[in-house]
């Protein structure tokens, strides 16, 4: 909302400044975005009047004049100007001014003669385009004077950002009664800018319809417009505005129309009630219908576009076909016109509902719609017919003729019970009730004392004020929430413990920073899904419709950017969520961790200048280490995947919760290839808690730390026994069976199993490979003999002939 | 071992009686000396290279003096001066060995202007550490975490949080749909009402998030952003305790000396509704100045309500703020897409 700070002094003359009053706004009532001060470039130049003008010796278009700047001296001014006229005032630059253009103007000789100054156009001064000749200044202000004194432009501009729930603040007299209320300025609902003389047309009145001598007016559809008032104003004479009213449009950043038009627009933006006005000579039999749309009915609208009438909406019609899109736009052909003389002002309400309804379907949204959709006040119809009214014909000329009003006035809004002690409750300070009743009726409400409550009824103006809550914000806003105490009190602790997810989320990050991985936060729309995956129903970009179902899959994209910025050493990883198709109405959510490596695992090095790349047993690893996080204390298990370097991971008590594999990307020649991890931390349920205005509350489910505590194991006092077992083993057999019967064979003193190496090549038959072991035996309470570890090492050696067909290694 | 002869093996040789013999000798013991000094491998201990120096020489030097005597009297001056060129030849093959050495043992000397072996560091978002910071000071201030879904329905995102249907208000939240009735929760404030359904008072929780917008995706704007709600309810809760605590916050996470400032604003869910602005620095040259931090007010008694709680009894105060604009301004941001680009040249510069 834009606010003209002088329009607004119209209605609260107040000395403050704009700044003051932008200030006061943004603390109280609704905040300042930007405040523009207008008319600052007129500030150096004065009235000047010309004394004597003489042509130019040497040239047939030039002047030279004397003029009287006020300062004592009359002036040599050379001026080109065709309309320059002795004994007229003129805006002057003296020597030294600074020209808006950036230009300074210097004492200098044209053609010979000396120019102490200039005379200066509309353009020059920066106010538009007009170039014909100097701006006369009609103008009884002594030379010197300050020409911002003369054309009264300026003005400060206020960008207030009104929200949805105020819009009672869409209008100068809306502003203008907070201020009010909270500077203590008198407010003046009735401009200083009109004259308005008492009314001498009594209104005719009817619930659905009116019928005058001049015009006739019916409501169909009372629910789209609950009021409908016409005021037919005969002989107006359409012409330019004055300049009062040409500078109130522009101080908004309006467009002059006409003296009809831009009265209208005035209201509009004055008092918040758009009103429109037809030529009424243009109207089917001088009648106005509120009433349905029939199929196929269209309407040029008043920028020139042929709209379709949205079926099953209403619409304000004539006789025979429709005049106007209610509340939205007005039609082409019943536009006030330079030879309009009798028009038919149109003030109604229209229900917001209805007008948001049209303005989408015609895709059109004005200020009107902008204020029919948020609320206008219907208490205010008919005082601001009157008022737009008087305002035309003191602009435009004619006389009130008839004034029809269809449908039913505002109901008074119910009261409301506002208990000074819940205030006291809800804003932790008491406030007195005096000073209660004083906030509430600054704004427009009616306060009356009953019992230990204030029942309050708010102005019509105010849609907002519903609940008793609403109107102990009314008070906590006037007296500031600044001026209300800033001072710690207790509170108990809540019963919510830490969401399980986020602590898993927190451990496992915490792995991976450790790992020398960054995190990342891409979105997780994807460009590719099946028919099942949920999806964006109105994306605005069409590309990456749908949601995600891997976060591998974003983090494979994420890898692409980097390597096609030449980026190939990475080590990515997100937390975030996956959408799961199902049959429900919304995804299985679930949190996901998704790690990327590729390239180098770790930087280069004088003593390493090629360190190796990324393999699938880093990936192997960080697994682990991350399903160990998430789900301490479990057993972490891995399957390998048949014919691929990949594998499934499981946890005891959760099965599979992720994989480990080879990721698919765009990959240059030069890049390593990348290998991912992804796993399920756990399930973000969707599902209703309870029902509305339920509760299903339980006592929370903690995880104590004792249920996750490591059991320590008492360290030996005897020394380890160790061996090396190098075996040739065929290639169906995987390590993890020789494993399994090394650890069956190793008997229970068997304390460490560890794979230290493999080798295929010389010395090892084909179609085998040599793994090897090393073994550790320790005994709880003394020193295993040589003989005890050689009887053991022969017995494995027995046992893996026999069942697997596996033997030593010849050295 | 080889049985040869080497030059550490000594061999008999018939003693010089005749001056040129003699010369010839010494002449052949300087060289060989010298060439078994220079065949060590400079890295070859002093006291070993001493060894073999002498087991060649030590015999035939002795051997050498002891035949100056049975030289005829006229040749012993000329052997004499032979056998004292010998010996400093000798002489100056061991110090050309020891040089040699020190240079060699020179090359290996530490330098320890050499780079350490590093690993690669890890990182944390931006994002992710103003959150952190947030949650680390709410955290202290009674608050625990919780969290709820991104894919919402139409109730919880709106309905249970009082925007009245069909109502402007809903155009300040421009959503993506998933359906008829479902959606990508525009706020984190779902959570509120889904904490209240689950948990009864005092509730106390700080609920990070990502929330969506159909928004375009450009410098200032993308349509999945995290934002990070606060939420506290229990009976006699009130604005003095929401003022208290936000302006706290703003003290901790901005600097003691920073001012704070509450002024009216409106979100239907809360009631009176109003705004947090600090007066801070974002380092652009234009100092201090006030700038909005987060949106908060007192929890509606509708809402309340909407999660089956008394509102009469119990009281609320919420907040919401949006961590990724604090993160911009924080670390002189100015394209909110390089934090969805995934650079790793972004990321490790907030490697620790």
């Amino acid at each position: 909302m834009i606010v003209s700070h002088e329009w607004l002094k119209q209605f609260v003359p107040h000395a403050h400044t704009a700044q003051e009053i932008g200030e006061a706004l943004s603390r109280h009532c609704v905040t300042l975005d930007h405040l523009e001060t207008l008319g600052t470039q007129l500030a150096p130049f004065v009235v000047a009047q010309v004394v004597e003008a003489g042509r130019h010796p040497n040239s047939d278009r030039l002047w030279v004049t004397k003029v009287d700047d006020g300062s004592g001296t009359l002036l040599d001014v050379v001026c080109g100007a065709p309309n320059v006229v002795a004994g007229h005032k003129y805006p002057f630059a003296r020597t030294g001014t600074i020209m808006p253009g950036g230009l300074k103007i210097e004492q200098r000789k044209i053609r010979g003669e000396t120019s102490n100054g200039m005379l200066c156009s509309a353009r020059e001064l920066g106010l538009g385009e007009e170039h014909d000749g100097i701006l006369t200044l009609e103008t009884d202000a002594a030379p010197g004077t300050p020409v911002l004194d003369v054309i009264r432009l300026a003005d400060a501009r206020l960008d207030l950002d009104v929200l949805p729930n105020r819009p009672d603040l869409l209008s100068h007299v809306g502003v203008a009664r907070e201020v009010s209320a909270i500077t203590g300025a008198p407010l003046h609902t009735v401009p200083a800018d009109l004259t308005v003389a008492p009314s001498t047309v009594a209104a005719l009145t009817g619930a659905t319809m009116a019928q005058g001598a001049h015009a006739a007016v019916t409501i169909a559809d009372a629910h789209a417009c609950p009021r409908y008032v016409a005021v037919v104003i005969r002989g107006v004479q359409v012409g330019p505005s004055p300049a009062w009213l040409r500078q109130r449009l522009e101080s908004i950043g309006a467009r002059s129309i006409s003296n009809v038009v831009d009265a209208t627009n005035y209201v509009l933006h004055g008092f918040g009630q758009p009103v429109h006005a037809f030529d009424l000579a243009t109207l089917a039999e001088r009648s106005i219908v509120v009433r349905a749309t029939r199929d196929g009915e269209t309407l040029v609208t008043l920028d020139g576009v042929e709209r379709t009438v949205a079926p099953g909406t209403v619409c304000i019609c004539d006789a025979a076909a429709p005049v106007a899109l209610a509340g939205v736009m007005g039609g082409l052909h019943s536009e006030v016109t330079a030879t309009t003389t009798d028009i038919l002002l149109e003030v109604a309400v229209f229900d917001p509902r209805f007008v948001r309804t049209v303005r989408k379907a015609v895709g059109l949204s004005t200020d009107a719609s902008y204020r029919f959709e948020r609320g206008i006040d219907a208490g205010g119809t008919q005082e601001v017919a009157r008022l737009a009214a008087a305002l035309i014909t003191q602009v435009a000329g004619g006389e009130v003729v008839e004034v029809l009003d269809v449908g039913a006035p505002a109901a008074p809004r119910a009261p409301v019970a506002l208990r000074p002690s819940r205030l006291a409750r809800l804003l932790g300070v008491a406030v007195p009730t005096e000073e209660i009743t004083r906030r509430l009726e600054s704004i427009g409400c009616r306060v009356v004392s009953e019992g230990q409550a204030l029942l309050v009824q708010a102005p019509t103006w105010r849609h907002d004020l519903l609940l008793e809550v609403d109107l102990i914000e009314e008070v906590a806003r006037l007296v500031g929430f600044d001026a209300l105490p800033d001072e710690l009190r207790p509170f108990r602790p809540g019963s919510a413990p830490d969401h399980p997810l986020h602590l898993a989320a927190r451990r496992v990050r915490d792995v991976l920073v450790g790992a020398g991985l960054a995190e990342t936060r891409p979105m997780p729309f994807t460009a590719t899904g099946s028919e099942e995956s949920p999806r964006v129903r109105n994306p605005l970009a069409e590309d990456e419709p749908f949601l995600r179902a891997s976060v591998l899959d974003t983090l494979a994209r994420r890898a692409e950017y980097n390597l096609s910025r030449m980026q190939g050493n990475l080590r990515l990883f997100e937390i975030g969520h996956v959408f799961l198709p199902r049959a429900s109405r919304l995804p299985q959510e679930e949190m996901r961790v998704g790690a990327l490596l590729m390239g180098a695992r770790r930087p280069a090095h004088f003593t390493e200048p090629e360190p190796p790349e990324f393999d699938m047993w880093d990936a192997k690893d960080l697994a682990e280490r991350v399903a160990g996080a998430a789900f301490p204390g479990r057993t972490v298990s891995f399957a390998p995947v048949d014919g691929a370097a990949a594998w499934t991971v499981a946890v005891d008590g959760e099965g599979v919760i992720g994989h480990v594999e080879a990721v698919t990307l765009d990959r240059p020649v030069w890049a390593a290839p990348a290998w991912g991890v992804e796993i399920t931390l756990g399930v973000l349920s969707s599902d209703d808690v309870a029902p509305a205005r339920a509760h299903a509350h339980a006592p929370a489910e903690r995880e104590s730390g004792a249920t996750r505590a490591v059991r320590f194991v008492p360290l030996p006092s005897t020394p380890a026994a160790e061996i090396d077992l190098a075996l040739v083993v065929p290639d169906g057999t995987p390590a993890a069976e020789v494993e399994s019967a090394l650890r069956r064979a190793g008997g229970e003193l068997l304390e460490g199993l560890t794979l230290f190496d493999e080798f295929r090549g010389a010395g090892i038959p084909e179609g085998t490979r040599s793994l090897a072991w090393r073994l550790t035996w320790r005994h709880p309470e003394r020193t295993l003999r040589d003989k005890e570890i050689e009887g053991r090492r022969t017995r494995l050696l027995d046992l893996l002939d026999k069942e697997l067909g596996i033997r030593p290694r010849a050295s | 071992m080889s049985k040869d002869a080497g030059p550490s093996c000594s061999r008999f040789r018939p003693l010089p009686v005749i001056l040129s013999d003699y010369l010839a000798q010494a002449d052949a013991l300087a060289q060989e000396c010298r060439a078994l000094l220079d065949s060590l491998d400079a890295a070859t201990r002093l006291d070993v290279a001493k060894g073999q120096l002498n087991a060649l020489k030590d015999e035939r030097l002795n051997a050498l003096q002891g035949a100056l005597r049975s030289l005829p009297a006229e040749d012993r001056r000329a052997a004499g001066a032979a056998f004292n060129a010998l010996k400093s030849a000798i002489q100056d093959a061991l110090e050309a060995f020891v040089a040699r050495q020190a240079a060699a043992s020179g090359r290996q000397a530490f330098d320890g202007t050499m780079p350490a072996r590093r690993t690669w560091r890890g990182s944390l978002h931006p994002v992710t550490l103003v959150i952190d910071e947030i949650c680390e000071i709410f955290r202290e201030l009674g608050f625990t975490i919780a969290l709820g879904p991104e894919a919402e329905t139409e109730w919880y995102n709106f309905g249970a949080l009082n925007f009245p249907p069909d109502h402007p208000a809903m155009e300040l939240h421009d959503t993506l749909y998933l359906g008829e009735e479902t959606l990508l929760r525009t706020h984190t404030s779902p959570v509120q009402v889904r904490t209240l359904q689950r948990f009864a008072p005092p509730v106390r929780v700080l609920a990070p998030g990502q929330v969506y917008r159909r928004d375009f995706f450009d410098a200032t704007h993308a349509p999945a952003f995290m934002q990070l709600e606060g939420l506290a309810v229990d009976e006699g809760v009130s604005f003095v305790d929401l003022k208290a605590t936000l302006a706290e916050f703003a003290r901790r996470f901005y600097g003691a000396s920073r001012r704070v400032r509450f002024g009216p604003s409106y979100f239907p869910f809360v009631e009176p509704g109003a705004q947090m602005d600090v007066e801070v620095d974002l380092g652009d040259g234009k100092g201090l100045r006030w700038v909005e931090i987060l949106g908060c007010g007192m929890v509606h008694p509708n809402v309340i309500e909407a999660a089956g709680v008394d509102s009469e009894k119990y009281t609320g105060w919420a907040f919401g703020m949006g961590p990724a604009r604090i993160a911009m301004s924080r670390y002189g941001v100015n394209d909110i897409r390089i934090f969805y680009d995934s650079d790793v040249r972004f990321l490790e510069q907030f490697a620790r």
